[in-house]
């Protein structure tokens, strides 16, 4: 993989560039699912290639491809440097990128239990245990359960000098009921809708989520929400637990500090972003309890956004977002750290294989534990409480959002009094935060995997985290998803 | 042009001789590739400028009522072999299942020749000169565009040990714009096989008018008005339900249309088809097991009529399959992919001559389902909304974000354009008309 990394290098450097840099990619993954007592999905694969991306002419250029002979790389490489030069026929000025150190460094990240030891057998056994379990619950019309591995080797070389090889083990894991009864369906998924929980761990995730322990709670409740009531209009006191929470992180904190979407790089897809830079130091994101890091590195935990490098080789670095409630920084790149007045990129650029350009994408986006007990987070006189996302959507600045989750209850003085179905809520997003009135402490705080983030044209899919903690918020509009 | 993809028989000939040496005979294989590039642009300049080149060799085995897939993008002899064996190897580790079907036998399909040279081989330099020209339009306007260029080729084989041996190839084309003024923006998108049918200019300049008209935006309150649908928002929020018509999906009990075959949903304008062989449509004539795609009758004047199955949903249902299965295995089982909403004979001008108060819609955004059953989705507008009164568009509206019930929505058409392909973001490209509703649920208003 090196040597495959250093001869693209090569091979476009001597083309004449300003600046290139390669990512030789291997990948290995595992999808099993099960569905009803019976095997869903079975399915291995593996794939390398590379990325060549060139700084030529002033203008960017990329190539990748899965032909690794040595016409292939030229091909590859000469494709790259003609789709620079191509660029200055839309040019305004040269692209310019902030300093950055070479770096020879390995890394691998932690894995306890090596995910693909496991034979795909074991897999389904626990699949269908819980599956057999879930199933167990009278109402319950649809049982599924899934597990994904993922193994990536990326070599990483530039012109500076760097190469950088990072291996990285992603597991995930999850379940979900459904109950289709009196026309309406309602779901409950554990440990997490959409697939679950997902970490940058081995197998060792899937002994610490005890899957078939939480199956015959998440049957009952999937069941049980066909005679709870119609969750109420109108504005409450609403605590989120801390997945929601999480999702709420990456829609109304985490895309809007991308700074190349506020720079206008995505207005014709995701969209762009409410934080103008005149916000930076100025704009009061949240309540004074509210702080939001940006944070990659390993000690912030075995998030699916830590890594050692980032795909332009800058390491991983732990930036201050929201600071005492107050918006104080960006995510960055090479290119755009610069527009903020920064010396050096805070390494935030990522592409979802080898065959994609870096982005600025979310690493791990986390709100701090704060330093209330669960029972003063919970203990409101009167609130709704909401777990588990069903449904998520936020305007194109990332001003207005609502979320629909998959339960609720009415809670009075910390107790729970009732269950609610089709919980919602919105809300403008900088409202929203400065709501915050309470964040539980750090023994609540759980640093959750968001495995499908969208982003770039050509649409990639990344892999972020957010660790939170559970949180109250104070008069939030309940409902309108059902209102009108 | 005929479209055959190179290599795929002798590659499935090796699958084939390696399966055999492990004692499996029940084989198949999907081989896919292909060529693209998109040119970005952002700022008015060429900003990600991309190419990519790949190839796929994927491998399903059966045995004794199992199944399994291994997929690889290395096609060397060694590699071959390699995925047949891990296919094999946790086929024979899967739980069987006593609904599994053998493998499809052959049938004949009807080829859909959507190649085009020009498009195949279109260079970074004719991407670029197409966006400067575009770029210019929407500088010359005062405004700051976004966007992209994309053209590029798939291939996609599938081949099996009873002699299933269907191939398809396709070029695309597609162009994306945004025009951004000081407080307010406008979009256009197209798409074609042939992207000689694409014109970027037009679609600049349709942009850039649409930025200049919704200048200054009004603030209006929430609530439910008469929505002009322009095709992108009407297939943006259509195409969400699709994936309900399928057999697999009414078994599981998570199909809104579980109770409500036959029954009238939408209003009698209402009448769509899954047609692959549509002149406006794109895709491959046939699925996931090499099975060819039926036409369906999916709505007939507001009552569901057909839907889609799989080879084992059909079997499972005693109907015939309609060639919309994904490949095995999988949870979903099928849904239709060539969207065909029939259209009138009103224009989006006429729509707005005709309405005394209501909102006209270019684009939808973030667009995310609420309520399985009742099929309501939110989401919000984007790029171009306008407020129309007594028949004309009178000024720019700020964002709306919506919660609508698409059985309710399409009950309360009160006026079709003829369909046409239309691209979004949110759904696949469908033949869909701009539609005129009446009481369209607007919830909330944003900051824009």
């Amino acid at each position: 993989m090196k040597d495959l990394a250093l001869d693209a290098l090569d091979a476009v450097a001597r083309r004449g560039v300003t600046y290139a840099d390669v990512r030789a990619i291997e990948t290995r993954e595992r999808d099993i699912s099960t569905k009803n007592g019976k095997a869903g999905h079975v399915s291995s694969s593996e794939s390398v290639g590379l990325g060549i991306r060139v700084l030529a002419f002033g203008c960017w250029g990329f190539a990748a491809t899965d032909d690794l002979t040595r016409a292939g790389i030229d091909s590859a490489a000469a494709l790259a440097l003609e789709i620079a030069r191509a660029g200055t026929a839309a040019k305004k000025d040269d692209i310019a990128l902030v300093p950055e150190s070479p770096y020879q460094d390995t890394w691998v990240s932690a894995c306890a239990i090596d995910p693909f030891s496991i034979p795909v057998d074991q897999n389904l056994g626990v699949l269908l245990a819980v599956d057999q379990e879930l199933r167990h619950c009278a109402g319950v019309s649809l049982a599924e359960a899934s597990m994904h591995f993922e193994r990536r080797r990326q070599v990483f070389a530039s012109t500076l000098g760097s190469l950088i090889d990072q291996t990285r083990t992603v597991s995930g894991a999850g379940f979900s009921a459904h109950c289709y009864r009196d026309g309406e369906i309602q779901k409950r998924s554990y440990p997490n809708s959409f697939g679950g929980q997902f970490q940058l761990k081995g197998y060792e995730l899937v002994e610490e989520l005890r899957l078939l322990d939480h199956a015959p709670r998440i049957a009952e409740e999937a069941v049980a929400l066909h005679s709870a009531d119609q969750c109420p209009a109108g504005e409450f006191d609403l605590v989120l637990d801390s997945s929601q929470l999480a999702l709420q992180i990456h829609e109304s904190i985490g895309h809007p500090i991308e700074l190349d979407r506020v720079l206008g790089s995505e207005a014709n897809y995701a969209g762009m972003s409410f934080l103008t830079l005149d916000q930076l130091g100025r704009l009061t994101y949240g309540s004074p309890q509210v702080n939001v890091v940006c944070d990659a590195r390993p000690a912030h935990g075995p998030g699916l956004g830590t890594f050692a490098f980032d795909d332009e080789g800058v390491p991983a670095q732990r930036t201050d977002i929201i600071r005492d409630g107050r918006f104080v920084g960006y995510m960055t790149s090479r290119e755009t750290a610069a527009a903020v007045g920064e010396a050096r990129s805070n390494g935030c650029m990522r592409a979802d294989g080898w065959g994609r350009l870096p982005l600025i994408r979310m690493t791990n986006v986390s709100l701090e534990p704060g330093a209330q007990s669960r029972d003063e987070v919970f203990g409101a006189d009167h609130a709704i409480y909401m777990e588990t996302n069903r449904s998520w959507s936020i305007d194109d600045k990332r001003y207005n959002f609502q979320f629909g989750c998959e339960i609720a209850w009415e809670m009075r003085g910390g107790k729970r009094i009732r269950m609610l179905k089709n919980p919602s809520y919105s809300g403008i997003s900088t409202e929203f935060w400065n709501a915050c009135a309470a964040i539980a402490g750090p023994e609540h705080w759980t640093l959750w995997g968001v495995p499908n983030c969208g982003k770039g044209q050509p649409e990639q899919v990344m892999g972020t985290g957010h660790g939170a903690s559970p949180a109250r918020f104070h008069k939030i509009k309940v409902g309108s998803a059902y209102g009108g | 042009m005929a479209a055959e993809v190179s290599g795929a028989a002798d590659i499935f000939e090796q699958v084939l001789a390696a399966a055999r040496a492990l004692g499996v005979s029940e084989v198949e294989a999907i081989v896919a590739g292909g060529d693209h590039a998109l040119t970005r642009f952002s700022n008015n300049a060429i900003h990600q400028n991309v190419a990519e080149h790949t190839r796929q060799l994927s491998v399903r085995a059966a045995s004794e009522g199992r199944t399994a897939r291994a997929t690889t993008n290395r096609l060397d002899r060694d590699a071959i072999r390699g995925v047949v064996e891990q296919a094999i190897a946790i086929t024979r580790l899967a739980e069987p299942d006593a609904d599994l079907l053998p493998l499809a036998e052959p049938a004949p399909y009807q080829q859909c020749d959507r190649v085009w040279e020009a498009t195949a081989h279109a260079t970074p330099g004719d991407r670029a000169r197409a966006v400067a020209q575009a770029i210019h339009a929407v500088e010359a306007a005062g405004q700051v565009a976004a966007g992209i260029y994309s053209t590029g080729l798939s291939t996609f084989s599938i081949l099996n040990s009873r002699g299933v041996s269907a191939s398809y190839s396709e070029t695309m084309a597609r162009f994306s714009i945004t025009a951004m003024a000081a407080d307010s923006s406008g979009w256009a998108k197209a798409s074609a096989c042939h992207h000689g049918d694409l014109n970027p200019l037009a679609l600049a300049q349709a942009a850039a008018r649409k930025a200049e008209m919704s200048h200054t935006p009004r603030e209006l309150p929430p609530g439910r008005y008469t929505a002009i649908l322009e095709p992108a928002a009407v297939l943006d929020l259509a195409g969400q339900m699709f994936g309900d018509f399928s057999a697999t999906a009414i078994r599981d009990g998570r199909s809104f249309l579980n109770d409500r075959i036959g029954k009238q949903l939408f209003g009698g304008n209402i009448t769509i088809h899954d047609d692959v062989r549509h002149p406006l449509q794109s895709g491959a004539p046939f699925d996931g097991e090499g099975v060819p795609r039926q036409r369906l009758t999916l709505v007939d004047g507001g009552v569901v009529r057909d839907i889609a199955y799989c080879r084992q949903a059909a079997a499972l249902a005693g109907a015939a399959p309609t060639g919309h299965g994904y490949p095995l295995p999988n949870e979903y089982g099928e849904a239709p992919a060539n969207i065909v909403i029939a259209g009138g004979n009103s224009s989006v001008d006429q729509m707005i001559a005709s309405t005394e108060r209501g909102i006209l819609v270019t684009r939808l955004w973030y667009i995310r389902e609420v309520d399985p059953y009742q099929k309501i989705f939110t989401g919000m507008t984007r790029d171009g909304t306008f407020l129309v009164e007594g028949g004309a568009v009178t000024a720019g509206v700020r964002n709306f974000r919506f919660n609508q019930g698409l059985m309710e929505m399409l009950s309360n058409v009160e006026a079709l354009s003829p369909a046409v392909r239309a691209s979004g973001e949110e759904a696949f490209d469908m033949v869909v008309p701009a539609m005129k509703v009446r009481d369209f649920n607007f919830t909330e208003v944003t900051r824009f």
